[in-house]
């Protein structure tokens, strides 16, 4: 199965990855394979079959809605790339 | 000192024939002189370690010892430590110090286990060759032009060269049993939902389980015992009380029915490893079980089923890593687009990137249906077999992986075929079920897995096969050479 350039181009955008131009078919040729591969499931029959998620069908927990995490706000920042008072920067989104 | 087992090491402390201090600065010094031939270690904790060794010592004086109180084992380096680096094999985290501990580092700790060190492993879990890491390959130590499987090669490699008694690991599709059965070590990746996944950085959610990686199925148990735990802040945790899983290693093998799937020995098995396998199979045979032909129709689809959920899945779990918050960021970047789409570029190695790609593919509008949803119903019948031939039998055993450890670079440029290796596992990940792989023979002077899957929750019964079958063999006690001395 091939992918067209511009099916990659879309995967790129929406990963947020960036590929080059010069690695687009190759990327291409190997997603490609992965998908021959992954192609067989359409041939099974599953109608009626439920979808499985969990093994054991289990249920997601509640709990109270109460502040259960400190606040590592210090911590956290720490390892960041770039901070200011307390908040992540990024560059400029908004001229 | 290095060649006794964890539950001999206990012995030997308890006793007080050696302190932990010693032992751990024993394993310190063989990591410092042979880790550099096998690159299994990414992180060497050797401060920390001492010192935890010290305060192990004074609660062994105390007689208030917890069960692994003093002994030394490694993490792979997917597990977070508050304070060591956590990389995940990945230049994206290379950078990364985590300000708290995983569950099962919390467990450890509980449990008095020294930390030597953190393992290499293929990046984000993604691998069965160890090849991804961004800190290089593993050296298999049995041969080391091969390599060790993967992910969790560090791990695996480690026990095998006697680095240190044990590692965690973790498995979504045979990263823990494949390397095991590729050292010829014993490795269990337990039930889902058995050992918290809190802290434990996520590949794909629904399939990646925690586990032990040992010389012994004894030791596994003992490491198993103080690994698993129900954890709140694990939303897929089972609440489910912890066995005592070395008291449940007595039991003879006589009368256990073993269920033998024709389609784990079809096309594509090494003759030698079937050999090895089958041989294994008439010892227990010997010892009064049953060997009982079973059909596991799926199975082939498992692979595929495989590489959709587990891409799509991670596909949204590394959505996380932009950098933004932690991790790598690019240089300069012009704009937030740009910081975003090249730090990832930059930061993930080629087959992270490439599963990611397949996951949003499979994800994206259009396509969900057909290859998500599609998957996980494949996925129910995959487990239909299994439920079903747990009707008839007790365990299923057959090969863990198809051949024994191969030469680096010799699969190729197709993804497919390096995927094609964890055939025999994958579907056990799929199920949830709990797997084994126990060395039992060798194939060119490279050792043969022999796996054993159990029903859901039954880790102390097949750590009891292992057991038993490693009471009246002697593949889990050899060593690579040079190993040993």
């Amino acid at each position: 199965m091939s992918i067209e350039r511009h099916e990659i181009e879309k995967l790129a955008m929406l990963s947020r990855i960036a590929i080059s131009d010069s690695t687009i078919v190759e990327v291409s040729q190997r997603l490609g394979s992965v998908l021959d591969l992954v192609d067989q499931l359409q041939g099974v029959n599953t109608e009626g079959v439920q979808a499985m998620s969990h093994p054991m069908q289990a249920i997601q927990r509640l709990r109270e809605d109460e502040v259960s995490e400190l606040n590592q706000r210090e911590a956290l920042q720490k390892i960041a790339p770039d901070t200011e008072e307390g908040l992540f920067l990024v560059p400029k989104v908004i001229e | 000192m290095h060649n006794r087992t964890i539950a001999e090491l206990i012995n030997g402390l308890q006793s007080k024939e050696f302190s932990s201090v010693e032992l751990t600065q024993h394993f310190l010094d063989r990591i410092g002189d042979l880790n550099p031939h096998y690159n299994a270690i990414i992180t060497v904790t050797a401060e920390q370690a001492l010192k935890a060794a010290a305060a192990a010592d004074e609660r062994l004086a105390a007689g208030n010892a917890p069960a692994m109180c003093g002994i030394p084992i490694l993490h792979k380096d997917i597990f977070c430590t508050n304070g060591v680096r956590t990389s995940c094999g990945s230049k994206m985290l290379d950078n990364f110090i985590p300000p708290y501990n995983a569950t099962v580092v919390e467990n450890f700790e509980q449990a008095g286990a020294v930390v030597l060190g953190k393992t290499n492993m293929d990046e984000f879990a993604m691998g069965s060759s160890n090849e991804t890491s961004f800190y290089g390959s593993v050296q298999n130590p049995w041969d080391t032009d091969c390599v060790p499987g993967g992910s969790s090669g560090g791990s695996a490699a480690a026990v095998a060269a006697r680095l240190a008694p044990g590692a965690t690991a973790t498995d979504t599709g045979g990263s823990i049993r494949q390397p095991a059965a590729l050292c010829g070590i014993t490795g269990l990746k337990p039930t889902y939902g058995r050992v918290s996944r809190w802290g434990m950085i996520a590949f794909a959610s629904s399939l990646d389980q925690g586990g032990p990686m040992a010389r012994t199925a004894e030791d596994c148990a003992i490491m198993l015992s103080c690994m698993a735990s129900f954890d709140d802040k694990d939303s897929t945790c089972i609440d489910r009380e912890v066995p005592d899983y070395s008291a449940a290693l007595g039991q003879d093998v006589n009368g256990l029915r073993i269920g033998v799937p024709s389609e784990y020995f079809s096309k594509g098995l090494n003759e030698g490893t079937e050999q090895a396998v089958r041989t294994a199979l008439a010892k227990l045979e010997q010892q009064g079980a049953e060997l009982v032909e079973i059909s596991l129709p799926n199975t082939g689809l498992s692979v595929p089923a495989y590489y959709v959920i587990a891409p799509a899945e991670a596909s949204a779990n590394l959505s996380r890593f932009d950098g933004v918050k932690y991790g790598y960021r690019c240089e300069d970047p012009k704009d937030l687009q740009d910081l975003y789409s090249r730090s990832r570029a930059e930061g993930f190695g080629e087959e992270v990137q490439r599963r990611i790609l397949i996951g949003t593919y499979c994800l994206s509008a259009g396509y969900y249906e057909a290859y998500y949803g599609k998957a996980q119903q494949v996925r129910q019948l995959i487990q239909r077999d299994f439920e079903k031939a747990f009707e008839t039998v007790d365990v299923i055993m057959g090969p863990t992986c198809p051949s024994p450890a191969f030469k680096f670079g010799s699969k190729g440029d197709d993804p497919v075929a390096m995927y094609l290796e964890d055939i025999y596992t994958i579907a056990t990940n799929l199920a949830g079920l709990p797997g084994m792989s126990v060395p039992c023979g060798m194939v060119d002077n490279k050792p043969v897995g022999l796996q054993i899957i159990g029903n859901y929750f039954d880790e102390a019964r097949i750590l009891n096969v292992a057991h038993q079958y490693q009471q009246i063999t002697e593949w889990h006690d050899q060593a690579p050479e040079g190993v040993a001395s």
